[in-house]
């Protein structure tokens, strides 16, 4: 087990550049608790996968360090690093039954027979694979040969981590769930660090105790789920965490006043005066948006489209030429096409060039 | 149970497919069967020999020896192309500017036409003007594949190699090539020996294409003809007599047209079998499934 630092770390596929841009990872400084579940989130290609192979040592970064409990690491290979990763197609060796394939990296390792067996069968007990010991490996569902690649990790006793790239992929869904409670109570029970990468929120969000979000190569957010959904720090978080996205319109700040279309509506906090040319925008999450018959106090909007998803319904409305998306649990009792919006001042989040801005309580 | 109304008037869709397949390989086959059963003196005049010439050519000596040739000269093929293939194959580049030029390297031997091959070792390997006769020669080696017969078979046998290891690894390349980078880097973190990588990664994934490999080999190297046809005409003697050039010397050089459809069918119906001898047990290496418990 161990603490995980990177210490501006930066990954350019092409060798040390110049160019900031040619840099699949920008500049970071990352620090992972011992015994932690992180999960980082972000969409394909925003390097996710680079950061986790610079973690395991199948990548050197271009620059920084990586430590595990303050030891330089950079430069090692993965065998030295006592780290597993899962990765998103299960990775089996097909000639081999499930117990081979789970007793292999002891194997390598030269550990003896007689400490590999016990080991096995008590690890394929808790996967639920001890019915299936002696089966060749190729004949296994996909979920099955999944927790074999998950299996080869475990057995190693004190891994230092463990990486999942994206391990849900090939999964139906009723068996994610299934896969994914077993392996929190995995964790519970080892207590080993792990790294989780997925695009899914849904995933990264019942999964982590810390989400670490990414877009770009850089790092925008790391915090707990909650914080990611009430207080985004770039508006890309707001924009991919969350179904629907948060609204994120442009408007103007003066103190505590924010001006949106020709309206002024009184925030909870006093702001600052924005720098001149800046771009400011409000960010709302549609749950905190209410929808009122137009008749009551608020913002006139005219209402686009109501769907209905699952248990709620989301509402497009415009006000102006902005859209926003409300979400709501019953919109019957609206009537016509046009309704009276309301903001929760509380829950707003101004953003200045994409970064949140912070004012003080007034 | 409803007794469904049976339409059989959908076979009249296969029919062209029949008619094709009929002309193509049924009747010309039959043809050779024909023969196989008769005896002719000439003059479009035959009769009924029965299997006469199927119990001569089982019991002659001459169809033995041609055979056992054959089965030594794909035996050594095969024992040599495949494992060379996969070397070959492991140690190619799999990205970069070598990957071009290794491709076309390999492919070249492939895209000349047998006869030419079979010129090219011909005076290659000759001992008055070709570089190979004349260096092995020169370094005092008893070389002459007219006149030696284990020279001869070295010549064919080298011949075969330098023109067909290529596919094998044309082959195995591309079954590489299809392995994910996941399987190579779980291996590392498995702590995965080279040997390891390759016992458990590299040739149960090759083990399709390479299935295709041996049964290709296999079946080409024991229908070869015009290159040793070529370079040795079968001799010296009978030494580098295969299947297809005795056969051929019995039905163009002899004219005995009986006999030759005899040895054509023994000839098909032994690659055929073997073909499904080998499929079977290819493809079933290391899928037999040791299930004692669940599903």
């Amino acid at each position: 087990m161990a603490t995980i630092t990177l210490n501006d770390i930066a990954h350019c596929y092409s060798g040390p550049s110049d160019d900031p841009d040619d840099y699949a990872l920008k500049q970071l400084n990352l620090a992972w608790r011992d015994g932690g579940a992180y999960a980082l989130l972000g969409p394909s290609g925003c390097g996710k996968t680079t950061l986790l192979n610079i973690i395991s040592g199948l990548l050197i970064p271009t620059k920084g360090r990586v430590l595990f409990n303050e030891q330089d690491v950079t430069s090692r290979p993965t065998e030295q690093r006592n780290i597993a990763q899962i990765f998103q197609f299960p990775v089996i060796y097909d000639t081999m039954t499930v117990f081979e394939n789970l007793a292999f990296p002891l194997k390598n390792r030269g550990r003896s027979k007689k400490e590999i067996d016990p080991r096995v069968i008590e690890l394929a007990r808790m996967l639920d694979l001890e019915d299936n010991l002696h089966t060749k490996a190729c004949h296994l569902t996909a979920d099955a040969k999944q927790k074999i690649s998950l299996g080869r990790g475990l057995i190693r006793q004190s891994v230092n981590a463990i990486l999942f790239d994206e391990p849900l992929t090939v999964i139906d869904p009723q068996l994610k769930w299934q896969l994914r409670a077993q392996l929190k109570s995995l964790h519970k029970q080892f207590g080993f660090t792990m790294i989780y990468v997925t695009h899914d929120q849904t995933e990264a969000l019942t999964f982590a105790d810390e989400v670490v979000v990414m877009y770009e190569g850089e790092v925008v957010q790391v915090g707990t789920p909650e914080a990611l959904f009430e207080r985004p720090e770039h508006t890309f978080v707001g924009y991919f965490i969350g179904s629907p996205g948060m609204n994120i319109v442009p408007c103007a700040v003066d103190g505590d006043r924010l001006r949106l279309n020709g309206h002024e509506i009184r925030l909870g906090q006093r702001y600052p005066a924005p720098p001149p040319g800046a771009r400011v925008e409000l960010g709302i999450r549609p749950e905190y948006l209410r929808l009122q018959p137009p008749d009551r106090d608020g913002l006139s909007v005219a209402i686009v489209r109501v769907d209905n998803v699952g248990r709620h319904q989301v509402a497009r409305v415009a006000l102006g030429e902005q859209l926003f998306n409300v979400v709501a649990a019953d919109l019957s009792g609206l009537t016509g096409d046009r309704a009276s919006l309301v903001i929760d001042p509380a829950r707003a989040n101004v953003y200045v060039n994409d970064q949140l801005y912070r004012g003080a309580t007034s | 149970m409803i007794a469904k109304q049976q339409n059989q008037k959908a076979w009249f869709m296969v029919l062209p497919v029949f008619l094709l397949v009929a002309f193509s390989a049924v009747i010309p086959l039959m043809t050779v069967v024909n023969y196989s059963v008769q005896d002719t003196f000439g003059n479009n005049q035959f009769f009924w020999a029965g299997v006469d010439w199927f119990r001569n050519l089982v019991h002659s000596e001459r169809f033995h020896s041609a055979f056992l040739r054959q089965l030594l000269f794909s035996g050594i093929i095969l024992a040599i192309e495949i494992p060379l293939g996969i070397l070959i194959a492991l140690s190619m580049p799999r990205r970069g500017w070598g990957v071009p030029v290794c491709l076309i390297t390999m492919a070249l031997p492939l895209l000349i036409p047998w006869n030419v091959v079979g010129t090219i070792w011909q005076i290659f390997g000759r001992v008055d003007i070709g570089l190979l006769g004349y260096s092995l020669t020169a370094l005092g080696i008893d070389y002459n594949y007219t006149q030696d017969p284990l020279a001869a078979w070295f010549t064919v046998v080298i011949m075969d190699i330098w023109h067909w290891t290529s596919l094998v690894v044309l082959l195995c390349y591309a079954g590489l090539c299809s392995i994910p980078d996941a399987y190579y880097q779980a291996a590392r973190i498995d702590g995965a020996s080279r040997l390891a990588i390759f016992r458990y990664i590299q040739l149960p994934k090759m083990q399709r294409v390479l299935l295709i490999a041996f049964l290709l080999r296999f079946m080409d190297s024991f229908m070869i003809y015009t290159e040793p046809f070529v370079i040795t005409g079968g001799g010296p003697g009978n030494s580098t007599t295969f299947l297809s050039i005795d056969l051929v010397k019995l039905a163009v050089g002899q004219f005995d047209l009986g006999p030759a459809a005899a040895m054509s069918l023994i000839y098909f119906l032994v690659i055929l079998l073997l073909c499904y001898v080998f499929y079977t047990v290819m493809s079933n290496i290391g899928m037999e499934s040791t299930n004692h418990g669940g599903s």
